[in-house]
């Protein structure tokens, strides 16, 4: 982020220091100028190397416990995602029906489901149905809502006003009965027809976002000279305004990763998402709600995780935003 | 350079209109202004905020923002080629390259995620094609020429991490970097310090000597101009109302509102004394008075200039003022 540079009159830097006064008189002025701008250099760099952007942002979440915590959460689900084999030897399919709703004993610790499969088992391997899903999701969401909203933004006009309509249209579909509706059209229960249901609703809130920041970016005046000193369109939007407004898609995508995986449970929950044999957190919570009263323990591990797992993601998108804005702090 | 060229002018504005269609109306910002600029000559175009200045410089650059600014007429001829009617892409390759621009604040007229070596290295690669190796090196020379200390250091740093001063010389830099025949300078130094601002208009003069190209300030700054203008054109209103060569208009104006302006700038000898200001503001744009639009302000006005607006009187030769009584006002000045 630019810093706004102090101007005290007692503090110039070298090259504002005094030439002789009255600028008309001087043709003497330039070489003197020279002379005194011999010296120390002014700004930054005697503080070390220079600082982009994103190095500063670096630089703020490294110091954000929040951002800290977070990560280690994300990095840890992301493991266990990848090869759940490496804390959970069982397989969360491979069922004993004597064992069923039993509760916690010696190698099965989160106890047993209704079939009778460790919940323990199943909980790590739930994690991979969340976090691809996730993932996927805010991939392709983020991708088609900035290329479109960012296109829109920069071009205006009929195209833009079009992109706006058809993204309202979209918000004003209820997100649930979107899901039930159209996720009993396309039939499967693997995780792409969910990634596909939630690419096509998230993608306006990540357009309208994208539009909005390349509106702004599209003002500024570093896009107008670069347009006087001759950028095509394609630089400009590529080289000039992308890195300028890129930061609140990445934070608000971060964010809705977190809700992308809470809605993907919420749909297995209602039994339109995924499907058995997918192991997945949001069946584990649907097959448990009957058996609250009875096994507690059923419930308590899978919605738990999946609890940690938005709000990690959230907190990453908290983090993020502050330390890529920090007039919003 | 043959002789054709010597004569014609580089750059020929004619009858410039510019209007903004917003949700209040129509704000006519610029209504027939027609200027132009020889090789190696340096015009001053003077006025206050709102007179037209920078849209005009924005129409012939062609960087107008559209909507809402739309050129309704007129023609910008360079070197008697209309940009108005030239294809996009080719007026694209035109700027930065033959015709670039020096803009007012450099911190916000550079791109505050790029380096300012890979910001002058753009204009290298953009219009020359070249490799990101050489490029760089170029991009460091032109700070060298700017004389921006420990260039090759520097070059690798970021805009905010300049002072005001070095800033303008990187803006300076790029916008030469091509060796322009015309360069437009919108207000370079009005964001710096006084010490700042003779260091860089001394610079800029010195380039445009060298380079030999057509330089067009705009300003409200009349200390700036005096120094290293040829030709003044004060603006008002969205239009020209007298033209002349410099020393001639600090003579004498032949505008009453050139008169005020002179008048208002304080003046050591006139220590302890009241100090002149035009009265009134600037007309809307939305709403230009009729007849001639400084006729509400002006100390001259009579019947004639709320009913008739003044066109360009011919004062001398290469002199022309837009008001009735410029006989009147040229003499009392004298």
């Amino acid at each position: 982020m630019p810093e706004p540079e102090p101007r005290e009159p007692g503090s110039l830097a070298p090259d504002e220091a005094v030439t002789p006064a009255g600028g008309g008189a001087s043709s003497l002025a330039t070489s003197d100028a020279e002379t005194l701008e011999g010296g120390p250099i002014p700004g930054g760099t005697a503080s070390g190397k220079a600082r982009s952007l994103w190095s500063d942002a670096w630089h703020d979440l490294r110091r954000n416990p929040v951002f800290l915590v977070s990560a280690l959460i994300i990095v840890f689900l992301v493991l266990i995602a990848l090869w759940p084999g490496l804390i959970a030897s069982g397989n969360p399919l491979q069922c004993d029906l004597a064992k069923a709703q039993e509760g916690s004993q010696p190698g099965h610790p989160f106890g047993f489901d209704t079939q009778g499969c460790d919940v323990y088992t199943r909980t790590v391997y739930g994690a991979r149905a969340s976090i691809t899903v996730g993932i996927c999701a805010t991939t392709g969401a983020a991708l088609l809502g900035s290329v479109l909203g960012g296109l829109a933004g920069f071009f205006g006009s009929w195209g833009d006003a079009l992109l706006s309509r058809t993204a309202d249209i979209f918000f004003g579909i209820p997100i649930i009965l979107g899901g039930l509706v159209f996720l009993s059209v396309v039939t499967g229960g693997s995780l792409w027809p969910v990634v596909g249901f939630i690419v096509l609703l998230g993608w306006p809130q990540i357009s309208r976002i994208a539009r909005g920041s390349v509106v702004t970016a599209r003002q500024h005046d570093y896009v107008q000279a670069a347009r006087a000193l001759g950028a095509g369109n394609t630089r400009l939007l590529l080289r000039h305004i992308a890195p300028n407004a890129v930061a609140p898609v990445i934070v608000v995508a971060t964010i809705a990763l977190g809700t992308y995986i809470a809605l993907e449970a919420t749909l297995s929950f209602l039994g339109v998402g995924l499907k058995p044999p997918t192991v997945s957190w949001g069946i584990d919570i649907s097959n448990a709600s009957t058996q609250i009263r009875n096994a507690p323990h059923m419930l308590l591990w899978p919605a738990g995780a999946l609890s940690i797992t938005v709000l990690a993601f959230i907190m990453l998108g908290d983090a993020v935003r502050d330390a890529l804005d920090p007039k919003l702090r | 350079m043959t002789q054709p060229e010597a004569v014609a002018p580089l750059l020929d504005v004619r009858d410039l209109h510019v209007e903004f269609r917003t949700r209040d109306g129509v704000a006519k910002a610029v209504n027939g202004v027609s200027y132009s600029v020889r090789a190696g000559e340096t015009l001053a175009v003077l006025g206050e905020s709102g007179s037209g200045k920078s849209v005009t410089a924005q129409a012939v650059m062609g960087i107008l923002d559209s909507p809402p600014g739309y050129v309704t007429g007129g023609e910008v001829l360079f070197r008697g080629e209309d940009l108005l009617t030239m294809g996009g892409e080719r007026r694209r390759r035109l700027r930065g390259a033959k015709i670039s621009m020096i803009f007012q604040d450099a911190l916000s007229a550079l791109n505050p995620v790029m380096s300012v070596g890979a910001q002058l290295g753009e204009m290298f690669s953009v219009h020359d094609g070249m490799t990101r190796q050489d490029s760089r090196a170029k991009a460091v020379q032109m700070m060298e020429r700017v004389r921006i200390p420990a260039a090759k250091e520097r070059a690798g740093d970021y805009p905010h991490q300049f002072s005001g001063g070095m800033r303008q010389r990187i803006m300076i830099a790029m916008a030469l970097a091509l060796e322009p025949d015309l360069v437009i300078a919108d207000e370079p130094t009005t964001a710096l310090d006084v010490t700042v601002q003779a260091q860089v208009m001394d610079l800029l003069a010195e380039l445009r000597r060298e380079y030999r190209m057509g330089l067009i300030l705009i300003t409200h700054d009349l200390g700036v101009v005096a120094d290293v203008a040829d030709r003044i054109a004060v603006m008002y209103a969205g239009r020209i109302v007298e033209t002349a060569p410099v020393h001639e208009l600090y003579a004498a104006p032949a505008h009453p509102y050139t008169a005020g302006l002179l008048g208002s700038i304080p003046r050591l000898d006139h220590k302890g004394k009241e100090l002149h200001a035009i009265k009134g503001l600037p007309p809307s744009l939305t709403d230009i008075p009729a007849g001639c639009p400084f006729n509400p302000r002006c100390p001259r006005a009579r019947a004639v200039c709320r009913t008739d607006r003044p066109p360009l009187f011919d004062v001398a030769p290469g002199r022309a003022s837009a008001c009735h009584f410029w006989k009147e006002t040229l003499d009392d000045a004298g």
